[in-house]
């Protein structure tokens, strides 16, 4: 096990300074730094030591490994545009797209795997052909059409939903939380639909197929042989052998969710960091796009990672291989 | 605590002693396909008494495995009892709701699985799972279900039980786990128990003490045994009573020592000349030319009649019917009337 952890770790790291090698490359060579925080004033004298001080001189080595050290220290140096520190800013917005991600985990958790279970165990049924055929709909609409149709329906026209912004948000230390007040719960609703529908179909799809793969085990019948009832055969014994490739998924989903919530967080004006980061892209505001990819690079790895460790505890079979 | 719990089996079934424990009429089994309706079984009856066990043997696809999965009421759909009865001391249980028969399974009738690698679950230790299916069908509590887990996995022989009940499948060796397998059939002392192919995913060495535990449990708690195998040698060492089934059908049944010793029905003399014997050289073992027709293209007849070399005009015409041999019961025209038309 503990072999097994550090490798995964090591893995992590690897890639992690891979995204970081990029990073900087992006950050280093999109244009001149120093053009980009000077005006038209500026002497050159005054350029020259901008540029000392910020070590663009030192090797191209030498930068990186600042580049790695700092950021690893959580330090992606100034905006451009906001003229704050870079950590300062993904910090105020990181929350609101965390909770955003999370509800919408959430939500096709507790939609997905009770559908896909139904629709496996009542297969050929008018209601789970109608959920299955709804699926590829749900699979195949662009988030930004969701978005905007769920803006439509709910906000616009029955008004049941604010469409756009957090609400009202409580802090807490420098986290700031939407859940605490009515405004903030009612802000979620609609993006956090709108973000989990893609993941619904698609865990009701991925749970379905495997639950109709493992009724068809020995261990299935057996449990059946044995007098299990019906119902505690598919919901402890099926799902349970389910739920492996969900985790995955929904822990690999998650990095794709936060990647992904820039579009439903500019469709319905969420401040998050997707909002921030396109924001940053119309202003070619380089740190904060640099440290965007490296934190969201970042969650990735360390999801993955937690997605394999979490393989290990739940599957006693990849406990005990050292034995 | 076992014994406590098998007084109360004995007296369950004592009102009913005039019974076998298990009683097959005439059943058929059914697959309904898009090329028409095949008969995975046909015209199978059959008896098992208390501390009996009964061999069925047959090739693969003869209908040995339906009979035990019809009788435990788990036929895959869209297969299913066409015709006749399956009663269970002496009281119909074929027609039973799923809900009525799930209670009789693993309560009354136990069932060991071919590949013990995948009968059982390999997310619950065996503990739990033992413990899921006494609680299931006896009134104990949590603790007393884990003792009694631990007694049970004594009693199939694993050895430090109290240890190795917090275990998982996969850490137990093939012939371990069908130990486990066993003592999960026996967790509530069923009358009946239908073990299909449960040596045959083992090793050799391992299928003799399988064997002799399956014995064991049918004579210490005098259960009723049927054992599906397609394994001469597994029935001659363990079964009371064989019946050889081919092509769905039972062609000749008897006490083990007839059907292997003098076998009537012309396959099953067949099947007995295919077994290398274990003293001496054979040049060549005698085979019988040919397969078993497949449940699609069941010749008109007798169904082994285009292999038989003794078959007649006859045996293309009707179907034998079992009538009484010497020790045994056999289903063949030579027996019956002829096989000249």
């Amino acid at each position: 096990m503990l072999v097994f952890l550090v490798k995964r770790i090591f893995n992590a790291a690897v890639v992690m300074l891979a995204v970081a090698a990029m990073a900087f490359l992006i950050f280093r060579f999109v244009g001149d730094p120093v053009e980009m925080m000077v005006n038209e004033q500026t002497t050159q004298a005054q350029r020259d030591q901008l540029r000392e001080h910020l070590g663009l001189n030192d090797s191209v080595f030498v930068q990186f490994e600042r580049f790695v050290v700092n950021a690893a220290h959580g330090d992606f140096g100034i905006s451009y545009r906001n003229q704050r520190p870079v950590s300062e800013l993904i910090a105020e917005r990181f929350p609101a797209t965390l909770e955003l991600v999370l509800v919408a985990t959430i939500l096709s958790l507790l939609i997905g795997i009770p559908l896909g279970v139904v629709t496996a165990i009542h297969r050929g049924t008018w209601y789970s052909e109608t959920l299955q055929f709804g699926s590829i709909l749900g699979v195949s609409l662009p988030s930004f059409v969701v978005g905007i149709m769920l803006i439509l329906t709910f906000s616009v026209t029955l008004g049941w939903a604010p469409a756009f912004g957090r609400g009202d948000v409580v802090h807490i230390g420098w986290w700031s939380t939407g859940f605490l007040t009515r405004s903030g719960r009612a802000s979620l609703i609609l993006p956090s639909l709108s973000l989990a529908l893609f993941q619904i179909t698609l865990v009701m799809r991925l749970v379905r197929a495997e639950m109709l793969e493992t009724m068809r085990m020995d261990f299935i019948k057996f449990a059946r042989a044995r007098g299990v009832p019906a119902r505690r055969v598919q919901f402890r014994h099926a799902l349970r052998n389910c739920l492996m490739p969900v985790i995955t998924m929904t822990g690999m989903q998650f990095g794709n969710l936060i990647a992904f919530a820039l579009i439903t967080e500019t469709v319905f004006q969420w401040p998050g960091m997707g909002l921030l980061f396109m924001q940053a892209i119309t202003f070619v505001d380089i740190p904060v796009m640099a440290a965007y990819l490296c934190i969201v690079s970042f969650i990735f790895v360390a999801i993955n990672t937690l997605v394999d460790i979490t393989y290990a505890v739940i599957d006693p079979r990849l406990r005990h291989q050292g034995h | 605590m076992l014994m406590q719990a098998h007084a109360t089996t004995t007296g369950h079934s004592g009102a009913a002693i005039a019974h076998p424990v298990l009683e097959v009429r005439n059943l058929r089994v059914v697959f309904p396909t898009r090329h028409g309706v095949l008969n995975a079984v046909s015209d199978v009856s059959l008896t098992i008494n208390k501390g009996e066990i009964l061999g069925l043997v047959g090739e693969s696809g003869a209908g040995k495995s339906m009979t035990g999965m019809a009788t435990l009421g788990l036929l895959e759909p869209p297969g299913r009892i066409a015709e006749g009865e399956i009663l269970l001391d002496g009281r119909r249980i074929d027609n039973l709701p799923e809900r009525e028969m799930a209670k009789i399974r693993g309560r009354r009738i136990g069932a060991i699985f071919q590949d013990p690698l995948t009968s059982l679950h390999p997310l619950f230790t065996v503990g739990a799972q033992l413990v899921e299916t006494i609680r299931l069908h006896l009134h104990l509590s949590r603790s007393q279900a884990r003792r009694r887990a631990i007694d049970l996995l004594k009693e199939v022989g694993i050895p430090a039980a109290s240890d190795r009940i917090d275990d998982y499948p996969h850490q137990f060796s093939g012939g371990m786990r069908q130990r486990v397998v066993i003592a999960l059939a026996l967790a509530a002392e069923p009358e009946l128990i239908i073990a299909d192919e449960p040596t045959t995913a083992l090793d050799v060495s391992i299928q003799a003490q399988i064997t002799a535990l399956l014995r064991r449990i049918c004579r210490e708690r005098a259960a009723a045994v049927m054992l599906v195998t397609h394994d001469m040698g597994v029935i001659a060492e363990t079964a009371d009573r064989v019946a050889v089934l081919y092509a769905g059908r039972i062609v000749e049944v008897g006490h083990v020592d007839a059907v292997i010793h003098a076998p009537k029905h012309p396959y099953a003399k067949g099947l007995m000349d295919s077994i290398p014997p274990l003293e001496g050289r054979v040049a060549r073992l005698a085979q019988i030319d040919g397969s078993m027709p497949r449940p699609d293209s069941i010749p008109e007849g007798c169904a082994f009649h285009s292999r038989c070399t003794l078959a007649g005009p006859h045996c293309r015409i009707a179907v034998p019917g079992l009538v009484e041999t010497e020790g045994s019961r056999t289903a063949c025209w030579l027996y019956s009337g002829g096989v000249e038309a």
